[in-house]
């Protein structure tokens, strides 16, 4: 049996020196395989009589295993080194940015509109919007601004002809829409309208967003719930809201709403003028006068509605300190949102 | 409305400083947006007189003054201004003094002449506008006297913005009503008495013009002093209201018109003809209005007339020849009632607004005629004397406007305002307000509403009242209840923010565009269309409707690239107006539109620095259309969308592509004229798409087709065709003479060149054929593939490569 010892050592020399999968492979024949050297000894069992051949049989088959295991053992070691250069080979800097189109940004006008959408739909409100060159009839008249009415003045009208305007509210949209729906309506206007008005703080074409409610049973103090809930929810903020008792043709009691201003936090300073309020929307209990225009019976119901200018929304929100930049495009700023 | 602090508190005076009562009206609806000083800061400024003045020995420009007025006596100032005078009394600020803008005044030396001190102008101590030469003080005003004291320059100017409704407010005291019924304080306005008539001279009124004018007051005064100057508190209350000092009989008019809301009109009595008569002009009468403007009066414009001739524009502005004038010595002082619907868009037709247009148009009150002129006639005699005639009114009491009657029942303030009122609190603010209780039941009150209230009619009116005087912010909030119902929701309505949610995704940004074009830049891109003009554009550049959206978003892209920003991509969604059928013969029709520029990719380490091209954008478009078309095996051809060689101004004839869903257009996609592109001064191509959201239609439900279990087989074809066939075509014909195995098909390989005819191009295809119950063999594979070579030789001239 002292071949069976010389031939394990050898073989398991092998093993350790093979320095590739190719070359453990071979040893791996050359003593395990059919043909191989330790393979070979178990085939001499015959020589040895019966009760010797099970110790001299498990023995060989013992030395067998034991450069199996030495193999596997190095295969791994070997297969591992492998898969281990292979990677290091396939590193990269992952700090390059990657390849492919960045993604665009909706506008800040959008980003806002939407939010307040997504705030009152999830309050049942649906979404209504109506066209932007208007008759004379919903942008005034049903609204109980009768023609020559010094309110008229405040809206600084673009005219297609006389009796055909750009609308300069989103309010005729309530009109169309109480027009064809029967109460109770929830509904929210966004879109764009237009004043004949240019400068820093003014734009030609802005967008508002209008929500009204019509039911049975619906009080100036639901109005102010709601104004204030949803103004606190847009700004994320438990900020102070005020009501200032205003005028507008189509609500009775009208109110403007102011909030705390956002930059000085009411201590008074540049963008609230030192007032430390914020006018940011108009709102009131429609006049029963809007009402009869639609044939609702204002005896039976009752609502509010309120109008917000959305780039205002916007400036305050997102801090931006020009109005002009909106209609820009400038991709610089289209891309900080 | 500008007024004077100490002028409202002489009326209404609660504990209150400037800023808090300006704070306290603010939240009763009178907005004041501003409170501010009457007078710029200043001290040791002190009523000066002029003993002596002398020409200064080495200036021609300057006078050696001695002047009265310091405790010390007699001072010795240097002075420039040319009315610098022996005898007058001028503001003098004293060595030691500090005038506005902190500027000291010390002892000087002027061209070698000591000057202890300095003679001011109204514009240095920012009293007023008058920048020629020294303010001359009345006669009386005591030598010595501190300036700010005698002139009681402590005093603030509250600016209110008053809304529409609130005419009632445009004079000291409907202020003061308002700061009464806030503050539960007395209310006390100067003592008017009549002032008796002293000759018997009236002026005959006729009323002719109905209900426009049911109310005229008029009275004579002769023999006035009109070159009586106007006392100096008038004169400060006047400027302290934003009104300059013309002269007396205008300073009057004026001065009741702040104080009591009445505007008022004096005529110069030497220029009228016979009697009054106020009408509605006719057609082809002329005027030539105070400021000089001759004016062709407007038929039914309100008119104050003698027997001859127009005198004044109901309302708005007197006329310059019967104007008081120096020479004036006999008034006829006008306090009239003009309806609001007479005079309301009236002054703006001619391009005026005055503050009396601005008053009568949002309502005056109808019963303060008499006393107005009660009022200017006791000033007007205390300053320029006169004999006053009798009060004539004329009123025609048949149109006069009708008393308002307005019920408020008890449970409409709890379920209009969600706050419970004692009844004697609500009774107790209206009444407060003027409004006179009339009737009381178990239900609610009936009230009168005041003739200066204009705007109170309804029951809801009332509930405003009550909210604004009780405070809208101690009204409770509260959420407010509904029915919710789910109510049916389209699933293939596409909501426009998933397909701009797409354009996001794939680099675009959003740009919001103005809706109204220059005409050139309309017709630049559109020569055809007739865009609606705006009557009344604020620029040229902003002028017409846009009939498409691209213009808008080639301006953005010049706008960028002029900023260093070489890629570009934009969309825009929002109206076009084109001819149709909705408001004013216009269809105002929702696009999409998108433009892109430049690189096709951002610049960066892995290289492609190709530009876009046609196809980059058909992708995004494709993209888009993928929204309608997802799923479902049963879709019919009216369904699917197609892209066909078309024609658009504004586009390459050769890169331009209509998109049709069936037979609908629903849009155009391609590169930008090359010849619009240079008058754009755009380097490079510039491709756009443009979708009518409308005419996109709905999407179709996905709808299952169940997976085969069978392998599928690929063949692939290289075909040599005319070069001017196009990939629709053939891949149609494909299709159909492939028959219900052909699973899928694409176009892999597009080649045009070296090698090949130059009229033929190389196209080569995939045909992926499947059986959803069998594997297919390779007969039948080699039959449909067969099918399809034979019917592209036959239809197309397509031969094997």
């Amino acid at each position: 049996m002292q071949d069976l010892q010389s031939l394990t050592e050898q073989a398991l020399e092998l093993v350790e020196k093979a320095d590739g999968l190719a070359t453990l492979d071979q040893v791996r024949v050359d003593y395990l395989g059919k043909k191989g050297q330790l393979t070979a000894l178990l085939k001499g069992l015959g020589k040895l009589s019966a009760e010797e051949r099970p110790a001299a049989g498990a023995k060989i088959n013992e030395a067998k295993q034991q450069v199996q295991e030495k193999i596997n053992t190095r295969r791994n070691a070997l297969e591992q080194a492998a898969i281990n250069a292979k990677l290091a080979e396939e590193t990269i800097d992952v700090t390059l940015p990657g390849r492919g189109e960045e993604q665009g940004n909706a506008h800040p006008v959008t980003r806002t509109m939407r939010r307040i959408e997504e705030l009152f739909v999830r309050l049942g409100f649906s979404v209504e919007e109506g066209p932007e060159i208007e008759d004379d009839y919903h942008n005034f008249e049903a609204l109980n601004i009768p023609a020559h009415h010094p309110a008229r003045a405040m809206h600084d009208t673009f005219y297609i002809d006389p009796s055909t305007v750009l609308r300069t509210h989103t309010s005729p949209v309530q009109i169309r829409t109480m027009e064809k729906a029967a109460p109770p309506i929830r509904i929210i206007c966004p879109g764009r309208v237009y004043r004949c008005d240019s400068d820093v703080t003014h734009s030609p074409m802005f967008h508002q967003v209008e929500g009204l409610v019509v039911d049975k049973g619906v009080s100036f103090a639901h109005l102010k719930g709601c104004v204030d809930q949803f103004l606190k929810a847009f700004f994320e903020a438990d900020v102070p809201v005020r009501f200032r008792p205003s005028y507008f043709p189509f609500t009775e009691p009208s109110a403007e709403v102011d909030i705390q201003c956002t930059a000085c936090g009411g201590e008074g300073c540049r963008v609230c003028s030192g007032t430390g309020w914020l006018e940011v929307m108009g709102c009131g209990m429609v006049h029963p006068n809007v009402f009869s225009a639609c044939n609702i019976d204002s005896e039976t119901y009752s609502g509010f509605a309120f109008g917000m200018g959305v780039e205002r929304l916007a400036m305050l929100r997102y801090g931006v300190n020009d109005l002009r930049l909106f209609f820009d495009n400038d991709l610089r700023f289209l891309k900080q949102f | 409305m500008k007024l004077s602090n100490s002028w409202l508190r002489e009326w209404v005076n609660p504990q209150l400083s400037a800023q808090e009562l300006a704070d306290q009206i603010t939240m009763a609806g009178l907005e004041v947006d501003g409170v501010e000083k009457v007078a710029g800061e200043f001290s040791g400024v002190v009523v000066g007189e002029i003993l002596a003045a002398e020409q200064h020995p080495d200036a021609d420009k300057l006078r050696v003054c001695k002047v009265a007025g310091h405790p010390d006596g007699e001072m010795q100032v240097v002075c420039g201004a040319p009315n610098a005078r022996v005898g007058i009394k001028i503001p003098f600020a004293l060595v030691g003094a500090k005038l506005p803008g902190d500027f000291k005044i010390k002892k000087a030396k002027l061209r070698g002449v000591e000057s202890f001190g300095m003679l001011c102008a109204q514009t240095e101590l920012e009293l007023g506008e008058d920048s020629d030469g020294i303010w001359e003080l009345p006669e009386d005003a005591p030598t010595g006297e501190d300036l700010r004291q005698y002139l009681k320059l402590d005093d603030e100017t509250i600016e209110v913005d008053l809304t529409p409704n609130r005419s009632d407010c445009l004079g000291i005291a409907g202020i003061a009503r308002e700061v009464g019924v806030l503050n539960r304080c007395q209310v006390v306005g100067p003592e008017i008495t009549p002032v008796a008539q002293q000759i018997d001279d009236s002026l005959p009124v006729t009323l002719a013009a109905g209900d426009a004018c049911p109310r005229y007051v008029g009275r004579v005064i002769r023999n006035i002093d009109i070159s009586a100057t106007t006392p100096l508190w008038m004169q400060e209350r006047l400027r302290r209201s934003g009104l300059r000092s013309i002269d007396p009989v205008v300073d009057v008019t004026n001065y009741v018109l702040l104080e009591l809301g009445q505007p008022m009109h004096a005529f110069d009595l030497s220029k009228l003809s016979g009697g009054i008569k106020v009408r509605h002009a006719e057609k082809g009468e002329e005027l030539t209005l105070l400021d000089g403007q001759e004016v062709k009066l407007q038929e039914g414009t309100l008119l104050i007339t003698d027997e001859q001739k127009p005198l004044a524009m109901a309302g708005i502005m007197g006329g310059l020849d019967s104007a008081v004038s120096k020479n004036t010595r006999d008034v006829f002082l006008e306090s009239a009632f003009f309806h609001p619907l007479a005079i309301a868009g009236k002054a703006r037709s001619y391009g005026l607004h005055t503050d009396s247009s601005h008053r009568f148009e949002r309502g005056v009150d109808y019963r303060l005629q008499e006393k107005a002129v009660e009022r200017a006639t006791q000033l007007l005699l205390g300053m320029v004397g006169g004999e006053p005639g009798p009060v004539h009114l004329r009123e025609l009491s048949e149109v006069m406007p009708a008393e308002r009657h307005i019920t408020l029942r008890k449970q409409s303030v709890p379920q209009r305002l969600g706050v419970t009122l004692a009844d004697d609190e609500i009774v107790d603010i209206l009444t407060r307000l003027g409004l006179e209780k009339i009737d009381q039941n178990a239900d609610g009150w009936t009230f009168l509403a005041p003739s200066f209230r204009f705007d109170i009619a309804i029951e809801a009116d009332l509930l405003e009242e009550l909210a604004r005087v009780y405070g809208y912010n101690r009204i409770p909030s509260l959420s407010f209840n509904a029915s919710l119902d789910i109510v049916p929701q389209q699933e293939s309505e596409i909501a426009q923010d998933a397909l701009e949610q797409t354009l996001l995704a794939r680099g675009y940004n959003e740009a919001i565009t103005y809706s109204f074009i220059d005409s050139d830049s309309a017709a630049l891109f559109d020569p055809a269309a007739e865009p609606v003009a705006l009557q009344n554009p604020i620029s040229a550049e902003l002028a017409v409707m846009r009939t498409s959206l691209i213009p808008g978003l080639c301006k953005s892209l010049q706008y960028n690239l002029n900023r260093q920003q070489g890629r570009v991509r934009l969309f825009e969604s929002g109206l076009r107006f084109v001819p149709g059928d909705s408001v004013a013969g216009l269809k105002q029709e929702p696009m999409l539109a998108g433009l892109i520029y430049g690189n096709r990719f951002n610049e960066n380490w892995t290289g492609g620095k190709d530009t876009v091209d046609f196809y980059d954008i058909k992708a995004d478009v494709e993209a888009l259309l993928a929204h309608y078309v997802t799923g479902g095996a049963a879709a019919s051809a009216e369904d699917e969308f197609r892209f066909e060689a078309g024609q658009h101004p504004a586009l390459h004839p050769g890169q331009c592509a209509r998109i049709l869903r069936g037979d609908v257009e629903v849009g155009v996609v391609g590169a930008l004229h090359p010849q619009l592109q240079k008058k754009l001064d755009l380097p490079r191509a510039a491709f756009v798409f443009e979708l009518s959201l409308e005419a996109l239609g709905q999407a179709r439900l996905p709808s299952f087709s169940p997976l085969s279990k069978f392998p599928e087989v690929r063949r692939d074809l290289a075909l040599l065709i005319d070069a001017d066939v196009a990939a629709a075509s053939l891949v149609e014909a494909a299709i159909e003479a492939a028959g219900e195995t052909l699973t899928d098909l694409k176009i892999f390989d597009v080649y045009q060149g070296k090698g090949i005819d130059f009229n033929r191009k190389s196209v080569a295809m995939g045909l992926t054929f499947q059986h959803p119950s069998r594997t297919l063999n390779d007969d039948e594979i080699n039959a449909a593939v067969d099918a399809v070579v034979g019917k592209l030789e036959q239809k197309y001239n397509a031969s094997l490569r």
